[in-house]
């Protein structure tokens, strides 16, 4: 079959493929962060002198504004709480409605809305930035360090998600890299990851339960591996639960007996940075006692093991819980299940652990630092997509998308779980005479009513053609890409009035939001572009090179010489012109390139259309001479009527 | 114009034949009436309609039209060898996935954007019974797609939803819930097995039936499920 015969992408590398310029792997976690690269086939996670791998993710701004990221950011917090700001992924996609809900736990001081712009800004020490921006500042901090390390370039990154984000939380990770001056090679779900990294080491085959408890947000995803194919069958998780509600479970107990003046939000990040110190603690120890600096007053707390496992239960069971029901949904026993591989640093607590164990019946996976094999999973994967590779990760929706309909009702759209890249049309009428416009609200979740999921665009279909009523056919076309993120499309089928729609997530950035942070971010930004165009511009020729030189070896007896030598010429001079850095050269030579060949490529279609038709008279032929004759026959008449067709 | 169509009418039945025949060309007779032969979007050559890859610049074409059995090279039927299927997916995901073009030009990358979705659509209709028979039967020219395109449902099977969904409403513990699962399960695999019977002897009347009920049972089936997580979150 042809299909075999077809050269894997990566075997022939593209032309002018700079080699310097390496792809990482990120994990980009809510407490922490990894990046992790593949050298010589092998997966190395990035350590710093002192072997560290992890970089806390806790950015702290100087009064000027610039960032300071990781360890140093985070020693500050007990010193300028107002000025560090931690965990800032639980707020990625977010909108103000969000964090209202969840306002009492975080450490943040949320500015409020001043435009009416849905995009949440916290204050620190004095700045107003958003999500996106203090995320962008953690990737350059990671994107410089892995250059440091690396003595290389690095501009392109998969990027891990926990596969519980939605379509807004997506898209802010993709917009915060971009900022960073990361090109995303794709985004992949945390636990997908983590799968790779175990898949390729341990040439696992059969079902795996993935189960990620990081510092703000919990996954669990099943996984079918079979001879280097890596199938999500069912994901689910909650993307406000993790190692942090430990952290605040034990904040507030101890908190609990304050009985001074109200803690202010500096005392109350102190608390919390103990907090996660104690859980740390009682992972190893059975009891201990800490010291906590309340309002210049010290006060010592005690707490043994069974007391913090008492207070993390009800979290814990919460993660159970998520487990049976998404077994249930891929219609699977805990038996079926041949491992379970353990991620994030949250399953270091015992009671996880010990609860994982008992649920799934066999005693978890977790010979790779869980803290680490998201990261590795992520360089693998990035070495995949640029290099090759005998893998392929097939992923699934973790949500259900559908829009709204009459009576504040979800229609479901997508159901979660479908495997991506995906698109589904659906068919709608207007419902007045002369209705020239629609409003179309897609969301996303698996509740009834609509303002129970989450809003993720709105947005108004024009231009629809006078009719009457029921009349006018407007087919909306959702789809997801191999990323997760959503773009919608429609048509009016009567007219063929086509309108694609920009769907930015209710709380997302605009363009021009985007335009103004990456000029405010970047001084080089022109430059960049610049380079990226003329990148771009590089590949595209490549390809049509690529594809004049095949057609050549394979067609090139139907040149004369005068036509061979003029096509030779035209191939040397893209190939210069690929060798420079002049990107309206390149697109230039190309476009002459097209023209040049236009003759040879109808020689071509002659042949090949000649061939095709000959070729399935030698079938029949085969088969039974007799019928030859009508069969021939028939191919004149279907020609006759193909150029009629024409 | 009639000459024409008498024409395309005959180049069809010859195509399909040779279809069955010549295997080597299958994808280049998947579209009676379209041209057998386009122009690569990359090269300009010629790629027989339905093939994923240019022979000449190994350049990804654009999905086509193929049906869901003709894209993963299967036979048409509701019978289905789910390793087959299996394998073909997996085997197709591999050459035409987005992974695979990630450096690629923009246009390659939309392209297998769309294949890789035209494959997931495929497999995830043939791999569930229920919505293999709704497309079969749609392919057949039984519209069972739509809502209320089958007029009125068989007094018989409101009778048996409504009596398992009372006996589901009933269910308090998780033995109850799982009787009423064992039940509906039962009720499936028969429902299926039956709607095989039918897709054999081309009874499409019989197979819209069935498809109704197997849409009932498994509008309960999945109503067994969220008692079940309900349970769970009680207890």
């Amino acid at each position: 079959m042809a299909l075999l015969q077809i050269h894997e992408p990566g075997e022939t590398p593209a032309p002018h493929e700079d080699d310097t310029n390496v792809a990482v792997g990120i994990d980009l976690g809510t407490t922490n962060c990894v990046t992790a690269v593949v050298v010589d086939g092998k997966a190395e996670v990035l350590r710093d002198e002192d072997g560290q791998a992890l970089v806390p993710s806790v950015v702290a701004y100087a009064p000027d504004g610039s960032p300071i990221v990781g360890g140093l950011a985070k020693s500050l917090i007990a010193m300028r709480p107002d000025s560090v700001v931690s965990s800032i992924k639980r707020l990625m996609g977010r909108g103000i409605d969000d964090i209202k809900a969840v306002a009492g736990h975080l450490p943040f001081q949320v500015e409020p809305s001043e435009d009416g712009a849905a995009m949440v800004r916290i204050n620190v020490g004095g700045h107003k930035l958003t999500p996106v921006e203090i995320s962008s500042h953690i990737l350059t901090a990671l994107k410089e360090r892995a250059e440091g390390v690396l003595d290389r370039e690095v501009t392109r990154a998969v990027i891990t998600v926990p596969a519980y984000f939605d379509d807004a939380a997506r898209t802010a990770t993709k917009d915060a890299a971009r900022l960073a001056g990361l090109e995303v090679l794709r985004l992949v779900n945390e636990p997908t990851a983590a799968a790779l990294a175990y898949g390729l080491d341990k040439e696992a085959e059969g079902l795996y339960a993935v189960y990620d408890l990081g510092g703000g947000t919990f996954d669990i995803s099943l996984l079918r591996m079979e001879k280097g194919v890596f199938q999500v069958l069912a994901t689910s998780g909650d993307a406000a639960l993790g190692g942090d509600d430990f952290d605040h479970a034990i904040a507030e107990h101890f908190l609990k007996d304050w009985t001074g003046e109200t803690p202010g939000a500096g005392a109350v990040k102190q608390a919390i940075a103990i907090a996660r110190q104690v859980k740390e603690d009682l992972s190893t120890a059975d009891s201990g006692t800490w010291a906590l600096d309340l309002g210049g007053e010290q006060q010592s707390f005690s707490l043994d093991r069974a007391a913090f496992e008492e207070l993390i239960t009800p979290l814990v069971a919460r993660t159970l819980s998520i487990c049976e029901d998404v077994l249930d949904d891929a219609d699977v026993t805990p038996d079926d299940v041949k491992g379970v591989v353990l991620v994030g640093g949250s399953t270091r607590v015992p009671l996880v652990r010990k609860k994982v164990a008992e649920l799934f019946g066999r005693e978890p996976l977790a010979d790779i630092d869980p803290d680490e094999v998201v990261a590795v999973g992520a360089a693998l994967q990035a070495e995949a997509l640029t290099v090759g590779s005998d893998t392929l990760l097939l992923d699934v929706t973790p949500l259900s998308l559908g829009i709204e309909t009459m009576g504040g009702l979800t229609e479901k759209i997508i159901p979660r779980n479908t495997p991506i890249p995906v698109a589904k049309a659906q068919e709608f009428t207007t419902y007045q005479d002369g209705q020239t416009a629609m409003a179309v609200h897609v969301v996303q979740g698996e509740r009834e009513m609509v303002d129970q999921n989450r809003s993720l665009a709105r947005f108004t279909l024009r231009g629809i053609p006078p009719m009457v009523a029921g009349a006018a056919r407007i087919r909306v076309t959702y789809a997801v890409d191999a990323d997760g993120l959503m773009t919608v499309s429609a048509r009016e089928e009567t007219t063929g009035t086509e309108q694609s729609i920009e769907v930015k997530p209710s709380y997302g950035l605009s363009e021009d939001e985007m335009s103004q942070m990456l000029y405010d971010s970047m001084k080089n930004a022109k430059e960049d572009m610049t380079q990226r165009l003329i990148a771009e511009a590089r590949v595209e020729a490549g390809r049509a090179l690529g594809a004049v030189k095949a057609a050549m070896e394979i067609d090139g007896d139907l040149l004369d010489d005068g036509e061979r030598t003029e096509i030779t010429a035209l191939l040397a001079a893209t190939e210069a012109a690929i060798a420079g850095d002049d990107r309206d050269a390149i697109n230039a030579v190309v476009e002459k390139l097209e023209e040049g060949t236009r003759s040879f490529a109808e020689k071509r279609m002659d042949r090949g259309i000649r061939a095709a038709l000959r070729g399935v008279e030698v079938d029949r032929l085969d088969e039974a001479a007799h019928e030859r004759d009508d069969v021939v026959r028939d191919y004149n008449h279907a020609r006759k009527s193909a150029d009629v067709g024409d | 114009m009639n000459a024409t169509s008498e024409y395309s009418a005959k180049r069809k039945v010859t195509l399909v034949q040779a279809k069955a025949d010549g295997a080597a060309r299958r994808d280049a007779t998947e579209a009676p009436g379209d041209r057998i032969v386009q122009a690569c979007w990359s090269c300009q050559g010629p790629v027989a309609v339905g093939e994923p890859f240019c022979p000449s610049c190994k350049a990804v074409q654009p999905p086509g039209q193929a049906d869901h059995f003709q894209r993963l090279g299967l036979p048409r039927g509701f019978e289905i060898d789910t390793a087959a299927l299996e394998k073909s997916y997996f085997q197709m995901q591999r050459l035409l996935h987005p992974d695979r073009f990630a450096t690629r030009t923009p246009k390659e990358k939309t392209l297998s954007q769309q294949q890789a979705t035209s494959l997931n659509d495929a497999y995830e209709t043939l791999k569930d019974p229920l919505a293999r028979a709704a497309y079969l039967a749609n392919l057949m020219g039984r519209d069972v797609l739509k809502e209320d395109g089958n007029g009125p449902v068989d007094p018989m099977i409101l009778m048996e939803a409504m009596e398992m969904r009372e006996a589901l409403a009933e269910a308090e513990t998780a033995e109850d819930v799982a009787t009423v699962t064992k039940r509906a399960q039962g009720e499936i695999a028969d429902c299926e097995s039956e709607l095989s019977d039918a897709f054999a002897a081309d009874d499409l009347d019989q197979a819209a039936a069935l498809i109704t009920r197997l849409k009932y049972l498994r509008k309960l089936a999945d109503d067994t499920r969220a008692r079940r997580a309900e349970l769970r979150g009680r207890g």
